[in-house]
């Protein structure tokens, strides 16, 4: 553990009532939901392509990768296009929220149950005053290998 | 000053004053007494030893440098220009376009030049020069020995070993060379240790060499021994054994002459400069030099920046296509006509940027030139090449992959084609054969062909072999018509050349040049008559960025296929699908073809369970292979610019890409290749 503490800034959004983040520098942009076309043959967490002004972006659901259950897309829903080892990722979730800035030393590595989802996902867990937010772990998520069958 | 930044700029401007030189070489080889050419060539040396200096490759300036200074000699016509000379010059040049690759490539730009340094040298004191030709007499240790070696020798000589150089000659019949050198090194190891080869093993491995190559070994036995003893090994012609004087050697290096030569750099910079101002104005006398780089005003871009370009340029094309519709729905004609010229203007826009992505050819042809020169001279031949319609442009991704293949049949054409000079004239043909390259456009492909005068495929030799390697039956064989037996060189496994020789028909056939060619999208034939010469012409598309599909429609879901691949459409009735093996199969003009429905292959989401009457079919092929797809309807022909799915969605299956249609949705491309095994 280091003494000096390292800022952090973490986008926040919503999913199936739990409150989830990503630090803002893998985030590229936030967008509404937008038409999506369906690739066959793929795991079925991958939603499709979209059309990214001119760039074609792949489109992960999160509830399906969490195995929670499909939620009919409101207005609020959101895709959150991420940069994962220099490829485009849009993750589809039920609300963006907000914006918190945190230091390093407030993630607290994650408890055993954190509602339902799987715990290779979860990079830790920060408590801000009465909100818990769940650090998830991109790279981990987007491992095509695991989800195949 | 951190140099790396300007690497980039360097690599390409020494690659493009390389090809300079290059191109004035071979040209001053037919005009040996125009000092015009010299002088172009000087100037290019010259920028090039500059910068290289700057950049700190040592190597390549000192070689350049040394080059120079003979290039200075027949300037100022103290030197007179020979065939022999010439062959070091392109030999040197060789070596900077070595080196200059292996910076490229991210290495030191490092090469051990002293044989031609001191070559270089020989010429500019007068003195006698020739370069050593690999084939016969190497003798005496002309092969030179780097201080870490000659350590090595002498060390093992004070532990009482004796070092010796063995010259191994392998018989002209011999058939797997590689195997016989193999064998030697072991009967060697078996007696001492191996020192040092030439060529080097690598190039021994892969049958890089003529018949003959030399090792330095270290042994306690005597050379009668050592002769015998390697004898054993069959197909060997000759082996001469020689006792090493590592004294002499070590005399030998000491004055070896590089050092002189980077020493004069600086000198020779300040003092050769002021001479290139002068030369520009009398070119237009004498034969035609080419145009020089620069003459032209041109700009360096990324081809990231140009797809950047180009992915806004899409939305603004979409966002047109909208202002379109929306202009037609208000039927306004003031806004109908505003909306007309924006389509008007758009439409040049995208064929500019287009056009920026084209190169022209040449600088994929510049380098065969004169690496036919040098091929013809090793294999004993007379070719003069021809290249005509070398500004003819193509998308820089294809000009990038299509360099190999060229290299390819240049070989092979030289290789097998061209006969030697005996034969042709007794053939009653002229001694020299020629080989023509040619670039065309013609509709939405470029043509390129390679033609020669040589002695044409035999029919029958092919069918034989290919009946005889079990490519075909002999029944099949006899059906084909002469186009297909051509075709059939380019299978994989088989090559045309009587003997294994060191050019082509390695291993390597003409397969990978098919392979390379189809993934372009391409196509390559194959025309010959015998006695006369052999064509190969491939076709391959303008740009690999747009392509020309069908787009159909599989219930709401748009697919789109390649025309490349489509014979034709079809419309059948239900009843005109048969069965076989459990497999659905349709009677297309005499062929059984299978059917495909893609709705299941992409496990597409059926509202209407009951199957129609009529099937709309799409026929495509993979080689000489068909397949029937079955689409839900035909929307239409259209050019879309092709995109890639991205690393994560990489590896899909039968789908090869995707592109974004008119309202700004996405299809996605079928891969034929993939449906059809």
């Amino acid at each position: 553990m280091e003494a000096t503490e390292k800022k952090l800034k973490l986008i926040v959004f919503e999913l199936q009532k739990e409150e989830y983040a990503i630090p803002v520098q893998q985030v590229r942009s936030i967008e509404k939901l937008l038409p999506i076309t369906r690739v066959p043959n793929v795991p079925p967490h991958i939603k499709g392509v979209i059309n990214l002004r001119g760039v074609i972006t792949p489109i992960v659901d999160l509830r399906t990768r969490f195995n929670l259950e499909e939620k009919v897309k409101t207005d609020a829903s959101r895709i959150i296009i991420t940069v994962v080892d220099e490829q485009e990722v849009g993750f589809i979730v039920d609300a963006a929220n907000d914006v918190v800035d945190i230091t390093e030393d407030q993630i607290e590595p994650a408890p055993e149950v954190v509602g339902s989802v799987e715990n290779k996902y979860v990079q830790g867990v920060v408590k801000i005053d009465k909100r818990l937010f769940v650090c998830l772990d991109l790279n981990e998520i987007l491992q095509l290998d695991q989800s195949k069958d | 000053m951190d140099l790396n930044q300007y690497l980039d700029i360097f690599l390409e401007e020494s690659k493009e004053h390389l090809q300079t030189i290059n191109n004035q070489l071979l040209e001053l080889e037919k005009h040996p007494a125009n000092i015009e050419i010299v002088n172009e060539i000087f100037r290019s040396a010259h920028t090039l030893k500059g910068m290289s200096a700057t950049m700190g490759y040592e190597d390549l300036a000192s070689l350049t440098h040394q080059m120079e200074n003979v290039l200075d000699l027949i300037r100022n016509e103290k030197l007179n220009v020979t065939t022999n000379l010439l062959d070091i010059v392109f030999r040197s040049v060789e070596y900077l376009e070595e080196m200059v690759l292996s910076i490229s490539e991210g290495g030191d730009g490092k090469k051990d030049v002293k044989e031609v340094v001191s070559l270089l040298i020989k010429i500019e004191k007068g003195e006698e020069y020739s370069l050593p030709t690999n084939s016969e007499e190497q003798k005496s240790p002309e092969h030179t020995y780097d201080s870490y070696e000659i350590t090595i020798l002498q060390q093992s000589e004070e532990q009482g070993y004796t070092p010796y150089e063995v010259n191994i000659t392998l018989r002209q019949d011999c058939l797997l060379k590689a195997a016989r050198v193999f064998m030697v090194f072991e009967v060697v190891e078996g007696m001492g240790e191996v020192i040092k080869s030439n060529p080097s093993v690598d190039l021994l491995e892969e049958e890089k060499f003529d018949n003959s190559f030399q090792i330095t070994m270290v042994s306690k036995e005597d050379v009668s021994s050592i002769k015998e003893k390697i004898m054993k090994v069959s197909e060997l012609e000759k082996v001469s054994v020689n006792k090493l004087d590592t004294q002499l050697l070590a005399d030998f290096q000491g004055e070896s002459s590089v050092e002189v030569a980077v020493e004069e750099i600086t000198a020779a910079q300040v003092e050769a400069a002021p001479t290139t101002a002068v030369l520009e104005k009398n070119e237009e006398k004498t034969t035609p030099v080419k145009g020089t780089p620069g003459s032209n005003k041109t700009i360096r871009v990324s081809i990231d920046r140009l797809d950047g370009l180009m992915n806004l340029f899409e939305e603004l094309v979409i966002d047109r296509g909208r202002l379109e519709q929306i202009s037609k729905d208000l039927n306004e004609p003031e806004l109908i006509e505003t909306v007309e010229r924006m389509s008007r203007i758009s439409n040049d826009l995208q064929n500019i940027i287009l056009n920026m992505r084209m190169v022209p050819i040449e600088t994929v042809f510049n380098r065969f030139p004169r690496m036919v020169r040098q091929l013809a001279r090793d294999l004993g031949k007379k070719v003069d090449i021809e290249i005509i319609g070398a500004e003819t442009e193509l998308d820089r991704t294809v000009m990038d992959e299509i360099g190999d293949p060229l290299v390819h049949l240049l070989r092979n054409a030289i290789d097998h084609g061209i006969e030697i000079p005996e034969i042709r004239s007794r053939n009653g043909k002229p001694e020299e054969g020629k080989i023509t390259l040619k670039a065309y456009h013609s509709g939405n492909h470029v043509f390129i062909e390679i033609m020669d005068n040589g002695a044409g495929i035999s029919k029958e030799k092919v069918l034989n072999k290919a009946i005889s390697k079990g490519v075909i039956s002999q029944q099949e064989g006899e059906r084909l018509s002469e186009q297909e037996v051509y075709q059939l060189i380019l299978s994989s496994g088989f090559s045309t050349a009587e003997v294994i020789s060191d050019i082509s028909g390695r291993g390597v056939g003409l397969d990978v040049v098919k392979n390379t060619i189809e993934s372009l999208g391409g196509k390559i034939t194959i025309d010959s008559l015998e006695g006369a010469g052999t064509t190969f012409s491939i076709q391959l598309p303008l740009t690999l960025s747009i392509i020309s599909v069908l787009l159909t429609e599989i219930e709401n879901e748009k697919y789109a296929i390649p025309l490349s691949s489509i014979i034709e459409t079809a419309i059948i009735k239900k009843e005109e699908i048969l069965t076989a093996h459990n497999q659905e199969v349709i009677d297309f003009r005499g062929k059984i073809v299978p059917v495909v429905y893609l709705e299941k292959v992409f496990d597409v989401q059926k509202q209407q369970v009951e199957p129609p009457d009529f099937y709309s079919l799409v026929l495509v092929k993979k080689g000489e292979k068909i397949a029937a797809l079955v689409v839900d309807s035909f929307i239409g022909q259209q050019e879309v610019v092709l995109k890639g799915l991205g690393q994560y969605l990489n590896s899909t299956f039968a789908i090869s890409g995707a592109t974004i249609l008119g309202d700004g949705q996405v299809a996605l491309i079928v891969d034929c290749n993939a449906l059809i095994k």
